[in-house]
């Protein structure tokens, strides 16, 4: 049974972590959150160069490294530990996952070594103003012309969308669902930052008056590819959430072992004690849920991968915000505070749990995966 | 739940496969499933499956050959646990040796214990009680007031002990007693080993919430032992008894965890049965608790994994009983409101079924073993480091 971290990857963990305290400390967080186009290119490129970790789990041949999604979880959740605000999510866990499935070599070949080399800040423009994650919710669509393809009407809650290079558009077309490539650039193109709640992951809306556009895929196949790569980054957003959670859990409980009331640490009391108990038993059990996603995605399991990324939002999810709660109830009127950290692991939590849909519709995913 | 665990233990494997499915027949067949660790249900029946076990030679399989063992490795533990649990054999009625009192004389015990005691074990010719709880012991165990004297070349016990699990059954007791009259708490405590047979020893049962006779309350009254029956050091009887509560070998997770995934199956059956999966508010309910019991598995899988790769078990081994135990009460009561008011009529003399007796002794999951309270204790102080309460 390898279900099991190897040395090599509690290394990676390692160096991930010294990295990112380094380099997307809460100094760092603050300062990109305030800023809409918030996201530091020095660091994004070290993350590139250095560690090489938008090409993690891109195969050797598109520049990449070739490793697993175990590893590429293991980053995540350092990234969530960390908040760390670069475009990482979108880039990775969806642009490169979607043109990792799509049957387009020749674009696989022209736009996946510039997202490895950390040239291409990516993302998946899926949602509209429905902020549905289904099929039903794609109404924008692209029309073929003697041109080209082009594209009209609105993309809206894409993350990053206001500073990635390439744009991966859904949209509907006579065959179905197709996937299209849009340059930052391109003509028609209007980008609007949404000012959110959660200021360590920026969202934009997109509006597309007949923009020109680069069909990925065969026309009208794009659905099910989709399907899968948000399988894959609902189980990365899950190992992201948990190493959000964990680092909620250990400000909460080293709180509680300095703050002294009654003459004696918070922490001694059962009160706090065994909230903080439950808030690891939640974090370790999300572990789980999120760590099931990684090994199904490993050994390629598609129907098994199904199942465990619907577990893992519909339970990480919901982990993560009971954990940043219960810490900032830990640490009573400091946590209250906007100077204090916890708030932002909150906010993080709230805005994870409807990045990919929310719980509630992942037990339905859930529900019809297992047939009941 | 589909486990492959490599070729090293193929063979072994495909012999435990065809043993059981040659020798799980008949009356034992008709008992699958049957008893649990506090469910005395079919007693006789289960003792005559672990005599089969012993004569095929499938108890103690990670205990060395020199008393009666297999003398294989976790690995083969593991997947014993884990192809019984498939075949859902009975539930060993010899449990309490084999898991608690075994592994300890195995860690702690004089040789001569164990060439004495170990091998009646695997052949089921003696059963074993514990003797730890009292009535003013629980939680707090280090409160034990049972004293033991010495009296020449025996130990005199007297004391009363409570919550012995099978204990009408029980040969002989290990018994945490206090040796040093003048100690307080964890010090001055002696494990003993005591035979039940003699005029000094009364054994009552008690009858548990599910109308059981299950566990037992113990009377010591100048109760006798042999001087050499002290397992470890007089006065390390504390740290003998953690070193059981510590033997955390993995491998009772997997019963646990198979009889868990059955259940959830069958509340899906009774669901769809009912009708109920139309109903969104049960129908998240039913999803939950299928979600609950494929997170107890994971969990259970990463312990397993780090346990056979030789690491030592992360934060999740230790919040694993506080979850499988909260979240099994819950996947009960979701059945008990499926079941509807048919799921309240009982047979004769209290007889229940399955559902009901599952549901009821879940009750105990949370007590057991360190009580949800005292988990949450140990996974603050000693998984997250927090400060002890201070003593009054």
């Amino acid at each position: 049974m390898d279900l099991t971290f190897s040395q090599e990857q509690d290394e990676l963990r390692t160096v991930v972590r010294s990295f990112l305290a380094k380099y997307s400390d809460e100094a760092a967080v603050r300062r990109l959150s305030a800023d809409p186009r918030g996201h530091d290119a020095v660091v994004w490129r070290r993350m590139a160069g250095e560690l090489g970790l938008q090409g993690l789990a891109v195969p050797e041949e598109y520049g990449g490294s070739g490793f697993g999604y175990v590893e590429l979880g293991v980053v995540f959740e350092e990234a969530g530990r960390a908040l760390l605000c670069e475009p990482y999510f979108a880039t990775v866990a969806l642009a490169a996952e979607t043109l990792l499935r799509c049957a387009d070599d020749q674009a696989r070949a022209d736009l996946l070594p510039g997202i490895a080399s950390g040239a291409t800040i990516a993302t998946l423009a899926l949602t509209e103003d429905s902020g549905r994650w289904d099929e039903p919710g794609i109404h924008l669509t692209a029309r073929h012309t003697a041109g080209g393809w082009r594209l009209t009407g609105a993309k809206t809650f894409v993350p990053d969308g206001l500073l990635a290079d390439l744009l991966l558009v859904a949209a509907r077309t006579p065959g179905g669902i197709s996937l299209f490539a849009v340059g930052a650039d391109a003509a028609g193109l209007t980008r609007t930052f949404l000012p959110t709640l959660d200021q360590t992951r920026k969202q934009a809306r997109l509006e597309f008056a007949d923009t020109p556009a680069r069909l990925i895929g065969a026309e009208g196949t794009a659905w099910p590819v989709l399907e899968r790569t948000l399988a894959t980054a609902s189980v990365l957003l899950a190992a992201e959430q948990v190493g959000g959670a964990a680092a909620a859990l250990d400000a909460a409980v080293d709180y509680a072992r300095i703050r002294v009331q009654y003459g004696r640490p918070i922490g001694s009391f059962q009160g706090i004690k065994h909230k903080c108990a439950d808030m690891l038993m939640e974090l370790e059990s999300a572990r789980s849920a999120a760590y099931a996603g990684l090994w199904a995605l490993d050994a390629g399991d598609d129907t098994e991968t199904a199942l465990a990324a619907a577990l893992a939002q519909a339970f990480c999810s919901e982990a993560f915000t009971k954990v940043a709660g219960d810490s900032i109830q830990v640490h009573g009127g400091i946590g209250f505070t906007w100077e204090h950290p916890a708030h932002l692991y909150f906010k993080r939590a709230k805005s994870s749990e409807v990045l990919l849909g929310t719980p509630s519709y992942h037990r339905q995913l859930l529900a019809a995966r297992l047939g009941i | 739940m589909e486990l492959d665990f490599g070729p090293a233990v193929r063979d072994f494997r495909e012999e435990l496969r065809d043993w059981l499915a040659d020798h799980l027949v008949g009356e034992f067949a008709e008992h699958r499933g049957v008893g649990g660790p506090t469910d005395g249900a079919a007693w006789e029946v289960r003792l005559a499956w672990d005599r089969e076990l012993s004569a095929g030679g499938w108890l103690g399989v990670g205990w060395p050959r020199e008393y009666g063992g297999r003398g294989l490795g976790l690995l083969e533990e593991i997947v014993f646990e884990y192809e019984y649990a498939r075949a859902n054999a009975p539930y060993r009625a010899t449990g309490n040796a084999l898991d608690l009192l075994g592994p300890m004389l195995l860690k702690v015990g004089g040789e001569e214990q164990k060439k004495r005691f170990l091998p009646p074990i695997l052949a089921v010719e003696e059963l074993w009680g514990q003797g730890f709880s009292e009535p003013g012991a629980g939680s707090d165990l280090a409160s034990v007031r049972t004293r033991a004297e010495r009296d020449g070349e025996a130990w005199v016990v007297s004391g009363q002990k409570v919550w012995t699990s099978f204990g009408m059954h029980a040969d002989w007791l290990y018994v945490l007693a206090r040796t040093d009259p003048d100690s307080v708490r964890h010090m001055g405590l002696t494990m003993l080993l005591l035979p039940t047979d003699q005029p000094g020893v009364e054994i009552r049962p008690i009858r548990n919430l599910a109308g059981q006779d299950e566990f037992a309350e113990v009377f010591l009254s100048d109760a006798r032992t042999d001087a050499g029956m002290v397992v470890g050091e007089v006065g390390q009887g504390w740290r003998t008894a953690m070193a059981t509560l510590g033997i955390e070998r993995g491998t009772t997770l997997l019963p646990q965890q198979l009889t868990f995934e059955r259940e959830a199956e069958s509340l899906i059956e009774l669901a769809r049965e009912r009708g109920a999966l139309d109903d969104p508010m049960l129908r998240r309910r039913i999803v939950d608790a299928w979600i609950s019991v494929r997170v107890m598995r994971t969990t259970n899988l990463r312990t397993l994994a780090e346990l056979t790769a030789g690491r030592t078990p992360g934060a999740q081994a230790t919040t694993a009983k506080l979850y499988a135990s909260t979240r099994h009460q819950r996947l009960g009561h979701l059945v008990q409101e499926l079941a509807g008011p048919a799921g309240q009529i009982v047979g004769a003399d209290y007889g229940l079924d399955t559902r009901q007796r599952s549901f009821l002794l879940s009750l105990a999951e949370t007590i057991y073993g360190g009580s949800s309270e005292i988990q949450r204790n140990i996974i603050g102080e000693q998984i997250l480091g927090l400060p002890k309460e201070p003593r009054p």
